[in-house]
Order: C-alpha cells, then structure tokens, then sequence
C-alpha cells in the first residue's frame, strides 16, 4: 500500500484504439493489487487491470486536455487513458511502476489472491495434477525404467524434480558421473515413454565437453537409454540450438556430444535461436500489431521482418523431428539445447503433443505443462519477469511453445479438446502470478516458498470451467483425434496469431461459430435429457430451448469479466 | 474445321497419372473433343478422372528421345497439365509420338475461341431439361420485390436493341423523371454508353447505389445536360450524393487526355466525389499468377513465402477492395446518402465494389438465392465480359489479353466476410469454390459470352443450362449451405485491418494437404447439426438455435478459433 500515492483520479478518459475519437469518462481507482477504471456511465463499467500483468507504463508529454498515460500488458492488452493533471499522471506513474515491478516474491498477487477455498481444498486442488500418476499412464516398462531415488532433497541437481526416471541398468555411481558431467548437473532422464514403439524421449543439458573431455558415467548413461529401448541400434541426440551455437559452447568448456565417444548416436542439430533472439523477435511482432492504420504490405513485411514465424516453425520443426524418430522410426531421442529448461522443454512438450492424444486433452495439457515445464525446471519468473530483474533473462519461451499448439489446431481443427482460449487463458495465468503454479524457477524453490501452503492452484479453477474451454469439434474417436498427428511445416501454414497479438482490435463485430456449436451441442445434449424425462410430453423441448438461449446470455456475461484479469 | 479433326490419338493404354498427395495410377487416356478421360483399368469398381479441356490452363511437355531415333522402344513423354482451378498433373504416355498428339490436341482444344463450340452447348444431362427456366434474378424482378422503388424509379427498356449500350441488359432501373431520349443522351456520354443505372436500393432508407462508366469529359471539359438532370434526378430532394471514383485523382485526370475524365464539382453541384485507387487488368492478372507460383513451391523458407505473399500483392486488393465497399456503406447507411460508383470502363472494379457494399448492407443478398441473383444481376447481366476475363487462369503462357481476376477477387472478398461472420451468410465457402472453378470451366452456359447481347446472338439460354438453377435443385443445394447460418438484418461490417484478412486457403491451398483436415472439420459441424435437428425434430423452422442472433461477441479473437469451417 505503501506505494500508491493517489488511490484515485476523477475525471479520467480512456481510449478505445480503433476509433481514437470515442473515448469513456470515468475514475481511476488504485488498489494495491490492480487498477480499476469505473465508466461514469449508467452501466458502471468496470475495467480490472492487474499490476503484475503489466508490463510497461509510459506517460506521453502533456497536451491541453491532460497527460496521457499507456499501460501495456504482458498479455499484449494496451490502455490508453488521459488523466486531467499531469501531477495526478506523475504520481499514477510512479504507482504503477513500482507496483507492476515487484521485488520480492512475497510481493505477487497470488500470496494475497483469495479466492475463499478452505485448507482442505486447497490441498485437494495442488493434487489435481498427479506426475508419479502420469509416468504410469505412459505405460513405462518397469523392468526397463524405474525412479531414482538420486535426487533426493534435490542434493544430485537443485532444478530438477526429486524423483527422476532412469533407465534401470545404470547404477547410482553413473547416475552421479553423468550429472557431474552435465551442465547445472541436468543429467539425461525420461521426459515421455512411447509405448506403441517402446522408444522414449530424454532430455538433459549440454555436456560438458569442451574440445575434448570426455565421461564414461555420461556414454554408459546414453549407452543404457539407447538399450532401454530393446529393439533399435541407435538413438539420436537432439541439439536444438544452431551448430554454430553449439559449437562455440565449446570454447567454454561445454558443447556437445562427440559422436567418437558415444557408440551408437547420431547427432542432430536443429537451429531453434537464443532467448536474447526470440525476445526480440517478439518486440517486433508485438510493434506490428501496434501499428497505425499499416497497409497489407505494412504488416506483411512486419511479419517477415520480425522472424516470428520462422522461429515457430524451427519450434514445431523440431518436434516433427523427434515425434518421427520415435513413432516411425522406433528410435530414442535424448534433447537437450545448454541449460536444458528452454529450448528443450518446447521440442519435447510439442513432440509429446503431436505424439500423445491424451496431450491434446484439456487435462492433458495440463499434465504436459506441470511435467515438461514446471517440474523439471523452466525460470518462470525470470522469464515472464515476475520479479523487478535483468530484462536479458525474459523471453516469450513458454509463448512459442503455445503457439506451435495452436499453429498444431489451426492444421487439426477435430484433434484438439481444448479452445483457443484455453490456450490463452493459460498464457495469461503464467504471466499474471495470480496462481501459484508457476512462481519460481523449480521445484526446490517452490518448496522453500511453501507456495502449496500460501497460494493456490491453477488446474482446478481451469477444470471447472472446461465448458468454456472446449472446443466443439473434437471427438476423441475421431481420425484427426487418434494416433500421431504428421503436421505440415510449409511456410504457408504458419499464420499470424491474431487472437494472441491481434488483441488490440476487438471492437469489430463478429460471431464466433465455436460458441454457436457448443450452444448447439448443449441444446441437444438437453433436449436428449428432456426427452427422456418427458417422453410423453415433447411439446416441452420448446421451453428447452428458451433456457439455453438464456444461459448463452449470463455466458457473456461473464466473457466480459474475463477481460479485466 | 470439325472438333475432332484436332484429335490425331484419341486413346493411349499403359499411361501413368500423378496427382499431389496421391498414389501414381496406371490406366487409359482417352481425348475427346470436350474431355480428358483418365480411367484406371481395373474392372470392378475402376476409377475415372474426367477433366473438361477448357479447365486447362497450360501444358507443359517434355519428351525423352525427342531428337533420337523415333518411334525407338520405351521412348516416352510427360505432359504436364495445369488447370484453371490450380489443380496440376502429371501424365506419363509411352510413345513420344502418342505424347505430342495429345498434347498438341489438348492445346488446340482447350483453346477454343467459338462460344458454340464451347461444352455447354453439348452438355445434355438425363436429368435437367433445356426448357427449364433460364437464371434466377433480372432487373424486372428485382424492380417488383422492391417497393420502395415503385413511386421514383422506373424500369426503362430504351437498350432493348442493346443500340444504346451494348455491354447494358435490355432493361435498367432509371429515376421515373428522366426519359429515354435522356438516357441515350447521357449513354453518349459514358464510355462504352455506360450511362447511370440502378444498381441497389437500401431496404432501411431509399438509398441507391448506382453505377456507371467514367463521363467522356475529354480535355475540353465537355458536359452534359442529359447526364447532370440524370444524376439530379437520383438524388431527387436530398442535399447531396457521392460519387466513388474508383482511380487516384492523378490517374482522372490523365483520363481527359484520352477522351475520359470525372464529374466536375462545377457541373454535379451536389455530387461529392472521393476517389479510391483500385488496380485494374494486368495489374491483377500479374497479382494473381505470382500468388499461386508462391503458394505452388512448399520449399520456401518463412521468410521468403511472406515476402513473396507480399509482393504478389493479392492481399492489398482485397483489403483495398473491401475498404471502398466499406466506404459506400458508410456512406448509404451511416450517413443516408446515394452513391454513384464507377471506375473507366465500369465493368470490373465497379461491379465488385457495388456487389460487396450489398453484401455488407443488404440481408437478402446473403441468402443463398440472393447471393446468386445478386451475382446475376451485378455481374452477369450487368456485362463483366467473363469470356474475355476469365480466358486464362494463373498458369497460363500465352501473352496476356484481356485476362482479369476481377470475379475471383469478389469471391476472396466474400469469402473474407464469411471467414469474419461465419454466421451471417447462408451459403458455404464450397459454393465460392465452385463458382471459382465454374467461371473458368463449366458444363453450364451462365458464364459464357462477355454480355447479354452476345448471349442472345448465341442462343445460349436456348441450348445451355443454367449454373444457378442447377445449384438450386434440393438434392446439391446442402453441400453449399452453410450449417451455422443465422440471419442477421444488421449490415456485416468487415474489419479490413491487415490482420484479419488472410490468404484464402480453401481455394489457393486447395490441391494441397492442408486442404483434407479442413474437410473433415467441416463434415465434423455437419454432422453435429444434423444430430442436432434430428433431435429437435420436424417442428424447428430455423437451423440452429439463436444465443447469437445479432449480439457480438466481446472478442473479435473467438472467431478465429474456427476460422476454417
């Protein structure tokens, strides 16, 4: 609280951007955790913004009738308001700078967000998502895989999960060798266990190689991966960094795998760029959606400039690489890029959602993230800039990864439970630090936060809005739904993700068939009630329908809530 | 010459086809003097590929042993067929002389210049009859829907001869007070006798838009009384008319030199002009050949297919195309003013704006029926001289004439107003498909000939069949409608930002994989309607249940997750 100069400011206006003449009157209000703008209006308009979702402030010289302020948010959001008194402006901005820059973690919202869930089922809530459970699913060998007790109290790697999955054969002396040779001791482990081919994906990061060192522990590691799958001679190793990247590595004594040294593995290098390129290229994509009244050549050229596109399809290509490797061709597939917690958590996560079905369910999804990103270590709040910090450290990772599944449903529209928004909605959440599921950078961390004591869950709250979040078309007995999905990379399929960055714009009108679907499905799933409840009267379903028209009201209702997170 | 005698080899054995995405067949190639017949040669169940010789754009051959020994054994060739609806294929004929007999036949007969030579007025199904009734909609009919025309407009039949316009139906809808000895006044003052007609009558307020060719002001400033009462005359008591010219200011006023020109503010005292630039003939015709040799190489890098997207520049048409049909629309709804569009000659850019404004402004031309009336009456009867437009597609070698995509580019931009109201139009994006093939090829007489005049000296409603009626009849009118359809009485504005038009996949894509998925989605809403309606039963006189009759979403970004359906 200490932090707000001015609570409240009367008589602000704010700005719609498509149509710079209309604009709403109203009041500013400043909570310690968001920003609140109540239209004069008859309505009462409320407009919620998060602090912890900003992302920038910015406040524009000062012209006859006020100061302008714009407030650009990490979900690509922007607000544009005049406040009448440029020191009524000063102090808004210095609020909000401070307020949308927090220092501590004891700071973000989600230690104060209350959503009213007693102890029990808040517990209830972190166990929704079950990883030993998952590991089971997969369907992993026990003869071949089990758990390894190495990491215990995180002594072996402080960023990896306490249980790891190792092939059974290695013994916890190569375990030891292997992460001592890894770097940030990120050893090879088991991230997906393909069944129909009993090839697997590991991952891991970089050795440390150099010019010429070289570890037995780590080629018997790889040795065992590779014979963990009984019927294949070899595996690959997947660098997803350029070779260039790689190569240079090696100066500082890391780099890659020295084919001479390892029997049996075929290297591969797949040319997906550093964080420091991707946060870039992302500005720049971000600008072209800024862009004031662009022609088509303006915001074509925009796109092609800014290399967003290529970068996902690098993304997507390496997933289309290991997914093949191992459903067609039978092969095990160790990925690791340097630190191994953000190139290869996308390659793995989009190869185990063109791989796996139960990946392209709303819960699937879910288990994907908590396993590939959250437990095994990805620096959410570096990343997404949760805490005040070197802005080098942010990068739109976790972003690109969301967008090669929705690139993925845009190519399967029946093969994919979950919606658009789903995926929106989560890229939010891992922005907003309204949940405690993704603050920190491991699980360790997390743990010496006690964040399952003092915040609360994501999943539970997605769960129960799955409705909202499910996508029409999807049937999971339907050919796009069943087995591994083969996209197409053409340059030509990649589109720009307009519900993503296009955001800006939204006051054109329009219909959405995915919610005139799902109110025709909900209707006959009804009428399917009704009838069987009033066999004799079917005059009923008439009334039916009334109800479900009504429900679609309250529906958007709530839609508009939505905006203000 | 007979038809036949271009046919030196009808029938080769042993010939092997490839088409994009499937497996090579072997069969028989039959040539005859409308058709290629590709069947395989299996008895049961054989397959048959019949393609029309006027869908073909280009032939592309190459044969082995060309300068060798001929007749030598195994020589062979490969024609390479791309047709009219980008489809492309491969034969492979043994034989090289067998080769270039077909492919010399297939030039000279998919060239063919007599439109009584032409399929249509050979096609004789079993089950359609030549007296059946001829097209949809005509100037008398739409006169007779339209009360509000009946107090000030008139039809008048002064080009019953076409003598006064010969590109003009014989009959158009004129302002009740000007009299046809007026109208082939302002006739000699429009090029090509293209003088002000009735083109649409707002539903909400009397508006018109009218349209024309430009007035032959010449380098002297030429003016004419008939023309300026004609104009008077539309406008009647109201302050003031637009008059949208479709060329930059500079390009008007170059027109004088030749004989053209514009509407002074001198002489058209309360017509206000505003001129919009729209590309016109080889322009689009180039624009249109370097969209799909970009989209036809799939081994393009991101980069260099968005900056190929770019150059070909199809996009910026129509983003240009449907901001000037915006602006009409503003300006008959929004602000309650006719309008006067035309470009020079009045039978491309005009006829695409005035058809899109209608879409946009008037219900009743979003309904299947009306949409094809509308096409009828704007485009057909109004005298786009398809034949001349339409003699070529984007493979073609030959040197470019009067080639113009001008119908194609309508279908792009309704097909972008459907992708943004998915809801609003009655009709799917499979009709669209069909009329983009239909125009260039066609077993149907409807798009033959370059005007009425030419119709009738034809006789084409005589000895064709019309398109239309035949996309009416209950047993093929379903697969072009579209199953979410709701009929909105609001004007569908479309948002015509970069970033929410899109390359029109279904048809530009369409021969590739990418193509199927979308398939498969389409049948998936089919098919969750249909189960729909059969659960509601017989007494549901509307499709679909109304949560969005006219309400807008808060997003624009919902609509975009089913952006293919």
């Amino acid at each position: 609280m200490e932090h707000i100069r001015t609570p409240k400011v009367e008589n602000v206006r704010m700005f719609d951007k498509l149509t710079p003449r209309k604009c709403m009157v109203g009041t500013l209000y400043l909570s310690s955790t968001h920003t609140i703008f109540v239209e004069n209006s008859e309505a009462r308009k409320e407009t919620w913004i998060l602090h912890s979702l900003m992302s920038n402030v910015e406040r524009l010289p000062t012209n006859p009738s006020g100061s302008p302020l714009i407030i650009r948010c990490k979900n690509f959001h922007v607000y544009r308001l005049l406040i009448p008194q440029e020191k009524d402006c000063v102090d808004v901005l210095a609020s909000l700078t401070r307020l949308s820059h927090p220092e501590r973690y004891g700071e973000l919202f989600c230690f104060s967000f209350n959503p009213n869930l007693d102890k029990e089922l808040r517990e209830k809530a972190w166990a929704f998502i079950d990883l030993k459970a998952e590991f089971i699913r997969m369907g992993i060998p026990r003869n071949l895989w089990h758990a390894t007790a190495a990491n215990h109290e995180h002594r072996l790697c402080d960023t990896y999960p306490s249980e790891l999955y190792v092939p059974k054969s290695v013994s916890p002396a190569v375990i030891v060798g292997s992460a001592k040779f890894r770097s940030r001791g990120r050893l090879p482990v088991l991230s997906y266990y393909h069944r129909d081919s009993s090839a697997s994906i590991c991952r891991s990061s970089q050795p440390l190689s150099g010019f010429s060192a070289r570890s037995s522990d780590d080629e018997q590691m790889l040795q065992a991966i590779m014979k963990s799958n009984p019927v294949s001679e070899f595996m690959y190793v997947v660098d997803t960094r350029p070779k260039l990247n790689a190569m240079a590595n090696r100066a500082a004594g890391k780099g890659y795998e020295n084919e001479d040294h390892y029997t049996n593995i075929k290297l591969q290098f797949i040319g997906i760029e550093n964080i420091h390129v991707m946060r870039n290229s992302q500005q720049k994509l971000i600008d072209v959606g800024d862009l004031v009244a662009p022609t088509m050549s303006d915001f074509l050229w925009g796109l092609e400039n800014s290399g967003w596109l290529k970068h996902i399809k690098a993304v997507l290509d390496a997933g289309v690489f290991i997914a093949k490797a191992v459903a067609e061709d039978g092969v095990s597939v160790l990925v690791h890029c340097s630190d191994g917690w953000d190139r290869t958590a996308q390659a793995c996560s989009v190869a185990s959602v063109l791989l796996d079905s139960y990946y392209r369910t709303i819960k699937g999804l879910m288990v994907l993230i908590e396993k590939d990103w959250v437990s095994f270590g990805h620096k959410f709040s570096h990343r997404y800039a949760h805490l005040d910090g070197d802005p080098k450290e942010v990068s739109p990772v976790m972003d690109q990864f969301l967008e090669c599944v929705w690139q993925l449903m845009q190519q399967f529209p029946c093969a994919f439970e979950f919606n658009e928004r789903f995926l929106i909605q989560l890229h939010t959440n891992i922005y907003s630090c309204q949940y405690g599921n993704f603050i920190g950078n491991c699980q360790k961390e997390r743990r010496d936060l006690k964040l399952q004591e003092r915040t609360h869950s994501l999943w539970p709250h997605l769960w129960e809005n799955r409705a909202e979040y499910t996508n029409p078309l999807y049937r999971n007995d339907h050919s796009q739904t069943q087995g591994v999905l083969k996209p197409l990379t053409t340059a030509y399929c990649f589109k720009f993700w307009k519900g993503m960055y296009g955001r800006a714009e939204k006051s054109v009108t329009s219909q959405s068939p995915a919610d005139c679907l799902n109110a025709v499905r909900e209707e006959s799933q009804q009428l399917e009630e009704e009838l069987s409840t009033h066999q004799e009267v079917p005059r009923e379903t008439d009334a039916g329908q009334e109800n479900c028209r009504a429900e679609g009201e309250d529906f958007r209702g709530e839609e508009e809530d939505q905006e203000v997170v | 010459m007979e038809l036949s005698e271009h046919i030196k080899t009808a029938n080769v054995e042993d010939v092997t086809l490839r088409r994009p995405f499937h497996p090579a067949l072997r069969g028989t190639l039959c040539v005859t003097s409308h058709h290629l017949l590709f069947s395989d040669r299996k008895d049961e169940d054989s397959w048959q590929l019949l393609i029309l010789l006027r869908n073909i754009d280009a032939t592309e051959k190459s044969v082995e042993n060309l300068f060798g020994y001929p007749r030598a054994v195994g020589s062979s060739g490969t024609i390479t067929i791309k047709c009219k609806d980008l489809l492309v294929l491969q034969l492979e004929i043994p034989g090289m002389e067998e080769c270039l007999n077909i492919a010399s036949s297939i030039e000279a007969l998919s060239a063919l210049e007599s439109v009584t030579e032409m399929y249509p007025f050979f096609y004789r199904p079993s089950h359609l009859t030549l007296h059946g009734p001829w097209g949809l909609s005509s100037t008398e009919k739409y006169y007779k829907q339209t009360e509000r025309l009946w107090d000030r407009w008139r039809v008048s039949t002064v080009n019953s001869d076409y003598s006064v316009c010969p590109s003009y139906p014989h009959a158009v809808i004129v302002p009740r007070e000007v009299d046809d000895e007026k109208l082939v006044q302002s006739a000699r003052f429009r090029q090509g006798g293209r003088f002000p007609v009735l083109s649409y009558c707002h539903h909400r307020n009397g508006m018109v838009i009218m349209r024309s060719s430009q007035p032959l002001t010449g380098a002297n400033r030429k003016r004419c009384k008939e023309d300026e009462l004609l104009l008077q005359a539309v406008i009647d008591g109201s302050l003031l008319g637009y008059i949208i010219d479709l060329r930059s200011t500079q390009q008007a006023q170059q027109a004088r030199m030749t004989g053209g020109g514009f509407e002074s503010k001198s002489c058209y005292s309360h017509w206000k002009r505003i001129h919009r630039h729209h590309e016109r003939g080889k322009v689009l015709q180039e624009s249109l050949i370097k969209l799909v040799e970009a989209c036809s190489d799939p081994s393009h890098s991101v980069d260099r297919w968005l900056s190929k997207l770019e150059n070909s520049k199809w996009l910026s048409h129509v983003h240009s195309a449907l901001s000037t049909a915006g602006l009409v629309v503003e300006c008959v709804e929004r602000d309650g003013h006719s309008v006067l569009v035309h470009g020079s000659e009045g039978t491309d850019s005009t006829l695409l704006v005035s058809s899109l404004a209608q879409l946009i402004l008037d219900p009743a031309s979003r309904t299947l029926t009306g949409f094809l009336g509308l096409l009828e009456r704007d485009w057909i009867q109004a005298g786009h001289p398809f034949q001349q437009r339409c003699a070529h597609s984007a493979y073609s070698h030959a040197r470019l004439k009067q080639e113009c995509p001008s119908f194609l580019l309508l279908l792009d931009c309704v097909w972008q107003v459907w992708r943004q109201f998915p809801l609003a139009l009655e009709f799917s994006e499979a009709l669209l498909l069909r009329l983009a093939q239909e125009v260039y090829a066609s077993n149907y007489g409807t798009f033959l000939c370059n005007n009425e005049q030419e119709r009738c000296a034809a006789g084409v409603k005589e000895n064709t069949h019309c398109l239309f009626q035949s996309l009416l009849s209950p047993d093929i009118e379903e697969q072009y409608l579209n199953p979410l359809y709701e009929p909105t009485d609001l004007a569908i504005w479309p948002s015509v930002h970069p970033q929410s038009l899109q390359l029109w996949t279904g048809l530009f894509l369409r021969w590739t994989e990418y193509a199927q998925n979308m398939e498969e989605a389409r049948e998936e809403v089919w098919s969750i309607v249909k189960e729909h309606r059969e659960r509601a039963g017989p007494d549901r006189t509307n499709n679909t249940p109304s949560t969005h009759c006219d309400t807008l979403t808060p997003f624009e970004n919902l609509m975009d997750e089913l952006t293919i359906l």
